[in-house]
């Protein structure tokens, strides 16, 4: 059922909810959680259907929040709806004038008591969305930097920057899929990564994402490289034994390779805002592998001369390792077939390497050495 | 409830990190009797549902074993017209294809020795070509008479057998067995072939949502454990009713019948999460253990003609369709004592349920399609009201819903608006959000990812299985000396024995 308000307030919205809800004839109150959907007229209509989406697995009361013009006189539209579609309850909020920038005061009165609060930002997103006026009132922040029109790993960066527990980016959730299957990668084939190369589109904050959550796991340079898209592209990575790899060309399907193993395919499709939404709403509690690859990417913004935090220091390793990760994928079909050869000849070069490279951890020359030797076979 | 799986040392895992699925290790499974119902229905569509979700490790197989002169192309066909029927996700071409690959047709009989030298061939070639790693689970969803020669053959032609770093395991379906007797010897013939932590016995009740929620409601409030007992619980209810008949089962259900169908396993199981102490984890040894002291500590009511009660449907109206008896169905012999109906009570010895009846019912043909748990609590020991003012009051009730429309009813009493002080019972509910999904896992999809994963929480042991057996086998004894069940009307609640079995005890059912 519908109601349409116009020229309205928060009070009146609020009996508008429990008048529907009694209509509807089931006064009960399942829901879970308020999602605040903070939007702009142009977008709201797919955002806001997302959100009717996944409330059919949270149920939950929906504020959408479209700002209008901050000229004129101060008014509020309100759209309640009860049913169709949704399990749970949904609002939108027009608001133009003055209270355009006081969209909290509106949502405030309307949040369901006790329950968790989420705001989302389908499209442009505060810089610090913690502490936004509504932002500052959930406990889970979900910003989309991959919807940003310019600049997008400008706003990942900024996104980063400014993280606070309980932010999170779509551009994170995308992710999820490629982790699973790096990480059942390395269940399958569990061997020490020596570096990688994550290949994607130009502008692709998921892609800076990637490569620092395998930087900060793995503790080896990663390259990001770049290709037509669409997204990312394919992750490989090189161990001593050959190379691990996952490519999608085409954004649907991927192909699956690890040594010793027959190349499979694997359904890798890009997901549906809502099922991205639908994720995010299970745990709202902060996310701690993320800020950490927030952290991570950071730190690789903030030493430009260097292709990654943990690797060496001098600019001169940054050229290398981007050769070296060129070389990596030339010689990649050859590694696999190999084998034995490269293995043999990584325990060969340990010597020379080490005092070449002057690395003070083990681990670090281990990296070095499987790499070159890849690339020589 | 799931076991944290580590590579060993892979970076990329961390148990911070919650998002990350467990995708099954390299692997396939191979089903037996893959023309069947429940192969086409859930098995399959689960499968589907598991790839569609990425659960499914890169390279999985499948195979289908049975008594048909399929190509592969023949068996994939049937596959894909079962997942485009029954699967819960959409259907996407793919993930079609990328499962497809893997797909594989063995022909034979389950006494012929050149299918299964034929299926150790396509197991050794799948290895090799899709990389399953020689990890292969055996779905045997066949009539359990099958059992002894397919596990016999498996382990002739050495399938069974764990090859190094590899696991060989084997699902079986109930019924396990038709009383303790059978169900160890049933025991006996697995154990031989196959390690007890190989062994997975399914019982899809357990892989339901709503019955995971049973130890979530339990265990991770303050609100209802410390009224959990014989203090403040008046009895419990067990119901699972099915408003079809027996379907095309007939070959099966004669001589089976209810209780053993759906007692023994289901509803015993739902008892025992009901009634059990707090696990000290939710590993399966745990919940184990306090499963088995639960089942240990059940006693038989002293009169099992007083409280106990069994039926047969007759025909009837059953929800505006007039329907045929038990007797009149085809395949039923018109002398048959199956019992389409059974409800018994059992008591717990324990301090926390001394004195507090479980009772237990199952019936096919009855109202309507329900599982539901029902906690009745005791009266308040004291009402500062006018006895008028109360008359309506029932016993406070928690209900948890298993099936259809999943979720918690907390039923207590309110007051009546208006000026007279009246109160009467209200329903307070949650409805659980996972049943609006249609996407939410199945109970086969979670069951068949555990049994890939090797995580053995939600399975069944054959000593719950036989205690369960235990605490039947005299009850069915002695309805098999009591002659025919009692006929009730299709449509109904069952006979008139059971509201009887109730009435003894000054209770009577709740009316799910």
């Amino acid at each position: 059922m519908n109601i349409d308000l116009t020229g309205t307030n928060a009070s009146k919205i609020a009996n508008a909810l429990i008048m529907a809800r009694r209509q509807a004839g089931s006064p009960a109150m399942g829901m879970v959680l308020t999602l605040v959907v903070v939007m702009d007229e142009g977008g709201h209509y797919d955002a806001f259907k997302a959100a009717r989406t996944v409330s059919r697995e949270h149920p939950s009361r929906i504020l959408g929040v479209i700002r209008r013009s901050s000229r004129g006189a101060a008014n509020l539209d309100a759209e309640v709806r009860i049913g169709d579609g949704g399990s749970g309850e949904s609002v939108l909020l027009r608001m133009s004038g003055d209270l355009a920038g006081h969209a909290e005061s509106v949502v405030l009165p309307l949040l369901l008591p006790d329950s968790p609060v989420v705001a989302w930002w389908p499209s442009k997103a505060p810089d610090d969305s913690a502490a936004d006026p509504i932002g500052s009132l959930a406990q889970r922040r979900i910003t989309d930097t991959a919807s940003v029109g310019r600049g997008r790993s400008a706003a990942m960066l900024t996104q980063a920057r400014n993280y606070k527990p309980g932010n999170t980016d779509l551009s994170w959730t995308r992710l999820t899929t490629w982790r699973a299957l790096l990480a059942a990668a390395l269940d399958q084939y569990p061997a020490r990564v020596s570096s990688g190369v994550v290949t994607a589109e130009r502008l692709n904050p998921s892609a800076d994402l990637l490569a620092a959550w395998l930087t900060d796991r793995l503790h080896v340079p990663i390259e990001r490289s770049v290709s037509k898209g669409p997204g990312i592209t394919s992750v490989a990575l090189a161990t001593g034994g050959g190379e691990i790899e996952v490519s999608r060309p085409d954004g649907v399907l991927a192909d699956f390779a690890i040594p010793n193993a027959p190349t499979r395919p694997v359904a890798l499709k890009r997901r549906e805002t809502s099922e991205l939404l639908a994720e995010e709403l299970r745990r709202l509690d902060p996310d701690d592998v993320y800020a950490h690859t927030v952290k991570s990417l950071c730190r690789i913004a903030d030493q430009p001369s260097v292709s990654n935090g943990s690797a060496s220091s001098s600019s001169q390793g940054t050229k290398s390792e981007a050769k070296r990760g060129d070389k990596l994928k030339s010689g990649r079909k050859k590694s696999a077939g190999k084998k034995s050869t490269a293995k043999k000849s990584a325990g060969k070069k340990s010597t020379a390497k080490k005092s070449a490279g002057k690395k003070s951890t083990a681990k670090r020359s281990t990296a070095t050495r499987a790499a070159s030797s890849a690339a020589g076979s | 409830m799931t076991v944290v799986h580590e590579g060993p040392g892979n970076p990329l895992r961390d148990p911070q990190d919650r998002r990350l699925p467990q995708i099954a290790g390299p692997c396939g499974v191979v089903i037996f009797g893959v023309t069947g119902d429940l192969s086409r229905k859930k098995l399959m569509p689960a499968i589907y549902d598991l790839a569609n979700r990425g659960l499914l490790p890169p390279g999985f197989s499948l195979v289908g074993f049975a008594r048909r002169d399929w190509a592969h192309q023949d068996f994939a066909r049937v596959v894909h017209d079962a997942v485009k029927e029954y699967s819960r996700t959409p259907f996407r071409d793919e993930v079609w294809n990328q499962l497809a690959e893997g797909f594989r047709f063995v022909p034979g009989d389950f006494a012929d020795d050149v299918a299964f030298g034929q299926l150790r061939q396509t197991i050794e070639d799948l290895d090799r070509e899709r990389g399953t790693g020689g990890n292969h689970a055996f779905y045997l969803s066949i009539p359990p008479k099958y059992f002894p020669d397919v596990i016999g053959q498996l382990k002739e032609h050495g399938l069974a057998e764990n090859q190094a770093g590899a696991w060989r395991r084997v699902v079986i379906e109930k019924p396990f067995g038709h009383d303790l007797k059978s169900a160890e010897e049933l025991n006996s013939i697995v154990s031989d072939v196959f390690p007890p932590e190989s062994v997975f016995r399914i019982d899809h009740y357990l892989g339901k949502e709503t019955v995971q929620n049973i130890l979530a409601v339990r265990f991770a409030n303050q609100l209802f454990e410390p009224i959990w007992n014989a203090n403040y619980v008046d009895h419990v209810q067990i119901t699972m009713a099915e408003d079809i008949g027996i379907g095309g089962r007939a070959g099966y259900y004669d001589g089976i019948g209810a209780a053993r169908d759906v007692i023994q396993n289901h509803l015993m199981q739902l008892m025992a999460l009901i009634a059990m102490e707090e696990p000290i984890s939710f590993d399966a040894d745990s919940l184990r253990t306090e499963k088995k002291k639960v089942l240990r500590s059940v006693r038989h009511p002293a009169r099992l003609d007083l409280h106990t009660s069994r039926g047969q449907y007759a025909e009837g109206w059953a929800g505006g369709v007039h329907v045929g008896g038990f007797l009149e169905e085809d395949d039923i012999p018109s002398d048959s004592t199956t019992e389409t109906f059974a409800a018994i009570k059992l008591q717990i010895d324990m301090r926390r349920w001394a004195g507090v009846p479980f009772y237990l019912r199952h019936g096919k043909r009855l109202g309507r399609r329900v599982t539901e748990v029902a906690v009745i609590f005791k009266r308040a020991p004291h009402l500062p009201f006018a006895k008028t003012a109360t008359e309506e009051l029932g016993h406070n009730a928690l209900v948890i819903r298993i099936q259809p429309d999943e979720g918690v009813t907390v039923r207590f009493g309110s007051k009546v608006p208006g000026t007279a002080l009246e109160i009467r019972d209200v329903n307070m509910d949650f409805a659980y959000g996972g049943a609006f999904v249609e996407s939410s896992p199945e109970a086969y999809e979670r069951l068949i990812l555990d049994v890939l994963l090797g995580d053995p929480p939600l399975f069944p042991q054959h000593e719950e299985v036989e205690l369960s057996w235990e605490i039947l086998d005299p009850i069915i004894e002695f309805w098999a000396s009591e002659g025919r069940p009692d006929p009730y009307e299709s449509g109904t609640w069952g006979p008139q024995s059971a509201v009887d079995m109730l009435a003894r005890d000054g209770r009577f059912w709740r009316r799910p």
